[in-house]
């Protein structure tokens, strides 16, 4: 029993199939959450890192480039356990769902701001011209001008990275959060059947990287080539 | 010749060891139509680039309104400008690129109204009836609500020149407006530029292979070889009676071409 669902382990494979399907589903809740959360972190502090990455000034770009490297070539499990473990130690106690968000945002910001800064400097160096010569700020320049032009082009870059941190989640069950891949395990320590519920999990990670791969590129067919519009 | 709005003084530009501007001295007066003409890497655009902030000089003085551009003063005579003094400086430019340079993500109207608005602090109903007399102007009031790549090269560049005119620059910098365009689309620029040029005291500074256009509209015509200006004149001076060989020279293979 899981979640307060019981398994159906004496009607043969099928059965005990469909009576494991709702916690699995309810797993499979939580990976998509945490893959939502991890994106989205990433996502936006990837940006920032981005940001921090291109400044002239050494003072603000090493940090950034140090702390990106650091991130991009240690591997996610070590994040995961420092997070969890070392801050505790000093009395920053997160939730492990929280902590398990936050390490795949951290690891994946790192990528995307590669990804952002490829995007950003592909905008042609006229558009840049440009704006000095209307005398356009240095930040309204990259707010207005510069990252939506970049944006659209970045899409399916980022697109490939939300199926990549779908995927690492289960990596996250070491720290307890109960996501699809660990709810399947537990299954199969306790009924001694591994096969159907790590066969189903196989199955519906299959679909749900398949859906994602049609919202990107939904997304990105959405979206305007020339760059977001603005009003 | 009235004041200089424009003053270089022993200029030089160089990228690594190659010297794109060898002591340039040159000015251009209030008001003055002054036309560009010269091979390619003569420093010709490159003279702009330094007026409207593009690149820096490696030595000499620009002043705009008996301002340096590049400088500014310091305790101990000059020193670098800074960004806050450039951007003082560049409000007085405006620049008409080769490759328009329009904000692609933007309908005409917005990237006529962005830089009013958010450097000029207009509001937004003061820079749409800027920006829709200077549609009117360049002729293309019903073409407000598209998208750069909507319009022909023509039509972009006339936003070009529109949205640069939208600052209110003293100086109009034109860097080779035409010279990405289709034969057939080239004179409806330069119409614009033409009718500019009549009606308005601004100054401008055209750099151009058009060579009848510039003896139509400028007051006088420079002709640049090797990083400095190798003669100048009235237009009529220099088409007609050329002094030097290598201006001969130039404009043969141009006008033959």
């Amino acid at each position: 029993m899981l979640f307060g669902i019981t398994w159906d382990t004496s009607n043969g494979d099928l059965a005990f199939a469909l009576s494991i399907l709702p916690i699995l589903l309810r797993g499979m809740l939580v990976t998509i959450q945490a893959t939502i959360a991890g994106f989205a972190i990433a996502m936006v502090l990837g940006l920032v890192f981005a940001v921090l990455k291109s400044v002239p000034l050494k003072i603000v770009s090493w940090p950034a480039i140090v702390i990106t490297e650091f991130f991009r070539d240690t591997p996610l499990l070590v994040q995961l356990f420092f997070l969890y473990y070392v801050l505790a130690d000093y009395n920053i106690i997160l939730p492990a769902f929280a902590t398990g968000a936050l390490a795949l945002g951290v690891q994946y910001s790192a990528y995307m701001a590669e990804v952002y800064r490829a995007g950003i400097e592909a905008v042609a160096r006229g558009q840049r011209e440009a704006a000095r010569a209307l005398d356009l700020s240095a930040s309204r320049t990259f707010t207005h001008i510069i990252l939506p032009q970049a944006v659209p082009r970045v899409v399916p870059a980022l697109g490939n990275y939300l199926v990549s941190i779908m995927k690492d989640v289960p990596v996250l069950s070491v720290v307890t959060v109960l996501e699809m891949l660990g709810v399947a395990r537990i299954i199969g320590d306790q009924t001694f059947n591994y096969l159907v519920p790590l066969s189903m999990v196989g199955g519906l990670y299959l679909i749900m990287t398949l859906v994602a791969s049609a919202l990107v590129r939904f997304v990105d067919a959405k979206l305007p080539k020339r760059g977001l519009p603005f009003k | 010749m009235s004041e200089p709005i424009i003053k270089f003084e022993k200029v030089v530009k160089s990228y690594g060891n190659y010297r794109v501007l060898n002591d340039l001295d040159f000015e251009v007066a209030r008001g003055e139509k002054v036309t560009i003409i010269g091979p390619s890497g003569s420093g010709k655009s490159t003279v702009l680039r330094i007026l409207m902030t593009l690149e820096k000089i490696n030595g000499g003085v620009v002043s705009v309104g008996n301002e340096p551009l590049w400088h500014e003063k310091g305790p101990n005579g000059l020193i670098p400008a800074r960004e806050a003094h450039l951007r003082k400086m560049r409000k007085q430019l405006g620049m008409v690129f080769q490759q328009f340079n329009l904000f692609p993500h933007m309908t005409v109207l917005r990237n006529l109204t962005e830089a009013p608005m958010s450097v000029l602090g207009l509001s937004k109903q003061d820079a749409r009836e800027r920006a829709e007399e200077l549609l009117q102007l360049v002729g293309l009031s019903d073409q407000a609500q598209k998208f750069p790549n909507q319009l022909s090269g023509g039509q972009q560049q006339r936003v070009g020149i529109a949205r640069a005119l939208a600052m209110r620059p003293k100086v109009m910098l034109f860097d080779e407006p035409t010279s990405a365009l289709d034969p057939e689309l080239v004179g409806e620029v330069l119409n614009v530029i033409a009718k500019l040029a009549e009606e308005h005291d601004l100054t401008m500074l055209l750099v151009t292979h058009e060579m009848r256009f510039a003896r139509e509209v400028s007051d006088r015509v420079c002709f640049f070889d090797q990083g400095n200006i190798k003669e100048q004149g009235t237009p009529d001076e220099l088409f007609t009676n050329p002094r030097e060989e290598r201006t001969r020279a130039f404009l043969k293979a141009v006008l033959e071409g």
